[in-house]
């Protein structure tokens, strides 16, 4: 919490302008295993506000994924509070206030591009005419014009995982949760995709969390950078990114930008330790 | 390969390895990769040990039947008369298609005597055994997938009900069918269905389980109902296994249909052929009804196999 005073007081938040979304206090989770119990998340106190690019990273296993299962109410806590949108993230969860985008596309290979993005639109009951119209322009968001009738099988993973993104923004929600989205993909895939996903925050001006592990990518993307660190999961920091909004990839070879890197990457260090 | 070589195959002369890559065209290459060779193969293979099994098994009789008659004979005269015998013990494969050929081409479909007839009647059975089948076990696959009760409770009788033979309970089923009125078509049928619900249950069983986690989370990411999770997410993942478990089910619940015609007496139906043949000792006649009804699993099989490739293809199968 220290540190976490310290950074907000060394910069101009440029973001913290809205409402607060996300309201997290004192959360803890702890999974029941057969050997021992994991402690999963350690007292962690978040608060995310409206219009946010807020990045989780951290090495493998310190909660960033658990932590944005909790928000999007696909774990639950064992103590503390959260909040999202005032209410309960079960209640979040039943007034679809959240797209989520999981690590894989997780298309179902039945379905053609359009009939994937229609699905949610199908279990909340919108019209067909209202289907087609969002599943056609989320489609035009995602630069995948023409590959309606497409099945997943035909496309590439970099164009699949933007259909998964084109289907969570087809809820037209006013926060995205993006676990490692583009983890599987090319370095070249994933630049470009980067690029795209951040004039689409700045267009839409939605919250999104991103989960993430590599470093360039938080401090391209984000506002805020919370780094987090494993056994037991807890936040370490939290950076605010001051970067101007619309960025370009050029932006990475600037001073600004290292130092903020320079700071993610000495918070890893930081929070690892390798004792174990 | 040389450095040299490969220029001059670049100047257009083919080297060796060129001209084994050209595919060459006609008969016996065709018959070579393809799958005619190796059926045939195995088809003459299979004939020529029938020939001579005919020759083996039947001659006994035959030289038993020449010594009570004083008949002069040699090798020829039995070999070619243990291939024309009226009650062989094991006719010869030109007597069965000729047998065949009688009863399917050469009488009217609605004469007793019809081999087509005898199929239709079990084929009904069949059919509608299936279609018994398929509903009970989808029905206990979706009432064990969903409730967790009927999962412990439900999933042993499943398996048990497997484990008598088919052969001890017909009978009973028969007997108990007929008490309360119902003969013919539906105890054949009930037999067919006791058989064939049970791959359906165990494919649908783990086809409705088949979703990852992922596709999971997604629907409860969505908030979605039970039903939405059934008929948009678990419904079309277990339409394969399904398929699988239909072409098992086919198969057997024909074997079901004429297992259903032995104890009833019947007198119509593969079944039927095969009680009265073994009664009078006409094995032509039974070996026919076999083929017939080995010929009608076969059918059976491909018509679920091409309803099953059409299916998949509009579900985005790749072809």
């Amino acid at each position: 919490m220290q540190q976490t005073q310290t950074a907000h007081s060394g910069v101009i938040p440029m973001s913290g302008t809205g409402k607060p979304v996300i309201e997290i206090e004192k959360l803890n989770l702890i999974f029941e295993t057969p050997d021992a119990p994991v402690h999963a998340l350690c007292d962690v106190d978040l608060t995310i506000n409206e219009g946010d690019f807020v990045s989780f990273i951290g090495p493998s296993g310190c909660g960033k994924t658990t932590l944005m299962r909790v928000i999007a109410d696909l774990e639950t806590p064992t103590d503390g509070h959260i909040s999202v949108n005032g209410m309960t993230p079960q209640q979040a969860r039943e007034n679809r206030a959240y797209g989520y985008v999981f690590q894989a596309p997780a298309l179902y290979p039945w379905r053609t591009v359009q009939k994937n993005i229609q699905l949610p639109l199908e279990i909340m009951g919108i019209s067909k005419q209202e289907q087609l119209e969002r599943a056609k322009k989320n489609l035009a968001l995602v630069n995948l014009e023409g590959f309606e009738k497409k099945f997943p099988w035909q496309l590439s993973g970099g164009m699949q995982q933007r259909v998964s993104i084109a289907r969570a923004l087809s809820v037209e929600p006013d926060l995205l949760l993006m676990d490692e989205p583009f983890g599987a993909l090319d370095e070249i895939t994933r630049d470009h995709l980067n690029e795209q996903l951040l004039s689409l925050w700045d267009k839409t001006g939605k919250t999104v969390i991103f989960v993430t592990h590599s470093i360039p990518e938080s401090v391209f993307l984000s506002s805020k950078i919370v780094v987090m660190s494993p056994r037991p999961g807890k936040i370490i920091d939290v950076i605010d990114c001051n970067l101007p909004r619309d960025r370009k990839l050029d932006i990475r070879e600037t001073p600004e930008f290292l130092e903020i890197a320079h700071r993610v990457r000495e918070g890893l260090r930081a929070g690892h330790s390798y004792d174990d | 390969m040389p450095i040299g070589s490969g220029k001059v195959s670049g100047q257009g002369i083919p080297t060796m390895t060129d001209v084994a890559l050209t595919p060459t065209t006609g008969l016996w290459s065709k018959l070579y990769h393809g799958k005619t060779l190796p059926i045939l193969t195995v088809v003459i293979a299979i004939l020529f040990a029938w020939y001579a099994g005919a020759v083996y098994l039947n001659s006994d009789t035959l030289i038993s039947t020449y010594e009570r008659t004083n008949v002069e004979w040699d090798g020829k005269k039995l070999i070619t008369d243990s291939w024309s015998m009226d009650r062989p013990i094991l006719p010869a494969p030109h007597q069965i298609v000729e047998e065949l050929n009688k009863t399917v081409f050469q009488k009217n479909i609605t004469s007793k005597r019809s081999l087509i007839y005898h199929s239709w009647v079990t084929t009904s059975a069949t059919l509608l055994g299936f279609l018994f089948g398929g509903l009970l076990g989808v029905l206990l696959a979706v009432g064990i997938v969903h409730v967790q009760t009927l999962d412990r409770s439900l999933m042993p009788w499943v398996i048990a009900s497997q484990t008598i033979p088919i052969l001890a309970i017909a009978p009973m089923i028969v007997v108990v069918l007929g008490n309360v009125g119902l003969t013919g078509t539906i105890p054949k049928a009930i037999i067919s269905m006791y058989l064939c619900f049970f791959p359906i249950t165990i494919g649908m069983v783990k086809g409705l389980r088949s979703p990852d986690v992922l596709q999971m989370d997604l629907m409860r990411t969505y908030s979605a109902s039970t039903s939405q999770i059934f008929w948009k997410l678990r419904v079309p993942a277990s339409i394969p296994f399904l398929f699988a478990s239909l072409k098992v089910a086919v198969a057997i619940s024909l074997v079901g249909a004429i297992v259903g015609e032995l104890p009833t007496g019947a007198v119509a139906g593969l079944g039927a052929r095969l009680l009265s043949g073994s009664y009078y000792g006409q094995t032509i006649q039974i070996w026919s009804a076999l083929v017939m009804a080995s010929l009608l699993g076969m059918l059976l099989v491909y018509i679920v196999t091409v309803i099953e490739k059409v299916v998949l293809k509009n579900m985005g199968a790749r072809s």
